[in-house]
């Protein structure tokens, strides 16, 4: 085809190509005048933030001060005695977040494939479905923590079967264990687990499962081999935005465990900002927190990641 | 029959996994009905008293309208804000790209403790009374993360080219982005509203670092715990589910028949 293409009317045609005419939008200032304000509001009160944190970290007490009176100092030594006295709390958190986030995944995916790829032919039920997963919501989560405790209690309808039954002695509780903190932890952030990959297995073609079952994959095959590759993104933003909440919380420590065995960094850093009115050690931990959550999540990305979850 | 039970595997799972969601939901509903008196932790017998009454139980109304007024402030804030940085992000160009995915990205991978006492310590040192606009600048800042992120993976992958056949027949760059553009872009802004909504009025790691002396629901029961929930906190949670629920399938239902009509139309 000659590249001087005539219009009907004889008038010449636009030929520049659409990539060109999207470039072309691109300029102009009206990109910065959209991302600006909200930026800015980062900026102020996230970014900054985190910095007067970590400036608050170093303070020290002056001799003879008041209590929760601190001064502008660059005491590392705060770091070092926050870390040696709670790293057993922190591990803790991290170990109790993954065991959470591994139970999350496994109860979720299921709940995600029912939704996205068995009802999709059924538009109200997926419909009313994917409602009872934010609905919880507005129960307020402290509330239905709150109904765990009494469910697990000891004079519950489960620890009473459990105990008729001797699978738990008979002075055995189920609450102020690590196993009632971590079923809360995967409660409570089970619909950040099925929301992602629900929208990840949303899209998935169907077509593809039938080709590999007549490729004679047996279900399990096709599963690991087309399903869970197809939904892996959405899978690794599910585990990330369950991990990272439950690392941190302790609404489930302090209301499901509450002894010695179930400190979380939460707790330690809540309890020291309230009640010991510890601002820098508060503020060494939470830096600390913040940290490592970071590595772990970097180490992740590298080793897992895709470009599209960002 | 090997076949048969593989079919079943998945709705059994996924149908106990949603039961297991709605387990401590169904126990407060039931206990919103208990003859409670002070502490709500054994049955007492039945009693329609505590819905014919569900301010009954001090500062219980007061802290959910607190968490209403802020839920809905912080939303149509992050919302805001949020959308027009995902429209800015995809669609042009600029400096500091880096730096903006960076600052982005990371309030997500910041635990809610971490914020709250980042928040905290600035509100400390700027001298800000800790209240109701503190609540909701923090609120803001979660919430903001998540409708960029939504509402950015929704403008990725909208057509370029209805917007250039809008352009084609005469359309202005804003009649293009009103009558095109946003329309199509509504479906995931209100998905991150109601997600902003819900997350905003459940936080309650973040309020607390920030809230003085400011009573929002999730606080109300967190403090009330240590002393026994009122059986008013039970109804209000009851009912704010079963409103959600109800709202949002009366809109399902009407895109439904919407669409069915639709169908039979063609």
């Amino acid at each position: 085809m000659s590249s001087r293409v005539l219009g009907r009317r004889g008038k010449k045609l636009d030929l520049r190509s659409a990539e060109e005419l999207r470039a072309e939008r691109r300029k102009g200032r009206t990109g910065q005048y959209l991302v600006l304000p909200g930026m800015i509001g980062l900026a102020l009160f996230f970014a900054l933030p985190v910095l007067v944190l970590l400036a608050m970290s170093l303070y020290t007490k002056p001799p003879g001060a008041e209590i929760g009176e601190f001064v502008p100092a660059l005491q590392f030594s705060n770091y070092a005695v926050m870390l040696e006295a709670y790293w057993p709390v922190l591990l803790r958190s991290f170990w109790f977040a993954l065991i959470a986030t591994v139970l999350a995944l496994l109860i979720g995916y299921p709940m995600a494939y029912l939704v996205a790829v068995r009802l999709r032919q059924h538009g109200l039920l997926k419909g009313i479905l994917l409602v009872l997963l934010i609905a919880p919501f507005f129960s307020s989560f402290i509330l239905r923590t709150q109904a765990w405790k009494q469910i697990l209690s000891d004079e519950g309808f489960i620890a009473q079967t459990l105990k008729a039954v001797s699978l738990l002695p008979a002075d055995g509780h189920l609450t102020a264990t690590p196993i009632a903190v971590v079923a809360g932890l995967t409660y409570n952030f089970l619909p950040f687990m099925v929301l992602p990959i629900y929208a990840n297995l949303d899209r998935l073609d169907t077509r593809l499962l039938e080709a590999s079952g007549d490729l004679y994959a047996n279900p399990v095959t096709t599963f690991t081999k087309v399903t869970l590759p197809l939904s892996a993104s959405g899978v690794f933003a599910g585990t990330l935005l369950t991990f990272i909440p439950a690392a941190g919380d302790y609404i489930n420590a302090s209301l499901l465990g509450n002894n010695r065995n179930t400190t979380m960094i939460g707790q330690v850093i809540d309890s020291r900002f309230f009640r010991v009115i510890d601002y820098p050690g508060a503020a060494a931990l939470s830096f600390v927190l913040m940290v490592s959550i970071l590595i772990l999540v970097i180490i992740y990305i590298r080793r897992f990641g895709t470009r599209e979850l960002m | 029959m090997k076949q048969k039970l593989g079919r079943w595997i998945i709705p059994v799972l996924g149908g106990l996994a949603f039961v297991y969601l709605l387990v401590p939901i169904a126990y407060i509903f039931v206990y919103s009905f208990n003859d409670a008196g002070r502490t709500n932790l054994e049955w007492r017998g039945f009693t329609w008293s505590n819905w014919q009454n569900p301010c009954g139980a001090p500062a219980v109304c007061e802290s959910l309208v607190n968490s209403l007024q802020i839920g809905l402030l912080a939303t149509v804030i992050a919302t805001a804000l949020g959308t027009c940085v995902a429209l800015g992000l995809v669609r042009y160009k600029f400096r500091f790209r880096n730096a903006t995915d960076i600052l982005i990205i990371l309030p997500l991978a910041t635990p809610e403790v971490v914020l709250g006492a980042a928040l905290l310590a600035q509100f400390l040192n700027l001298g800000w009374e800790l209240g109701f606009t503190t609540i909701v600048i923090s609120h803001v800042v979660f919430c903001m993360a998540f409708v960029i992120v939504t509402v950015r993976a929704r403008v990725s992958a909208l057509d370029p080219r209805l917007e250039e056949a809008a352009a084609d027949l005469y359309a202005n760059p804003r009649t293009t982005f009103w009558k095109v553009t946003f329309p199509l872009l509504l479906p995931g802004i209100i998905a991150a509203a109601m997600l902003s909504f819900a997350m905003s009025f459940d936080d309650f790691i973040i309020t607390n670092f920030n809230s003085g002396n400011v009573q929002t629901f999730p606080k109300f029961i967190y403090v009330a715990a240590t002393r026994g929930i009122p059986a008013q906190a039970n109804v209000i949670g009851s009912a704010m589910f079963l409103l959600a629920l109800l709202v949002v399938i009366i809109a399902q239902i009407m895109s439904y028949r919407k669409r069915k009509a639709l169908e039979k139309a063609q």
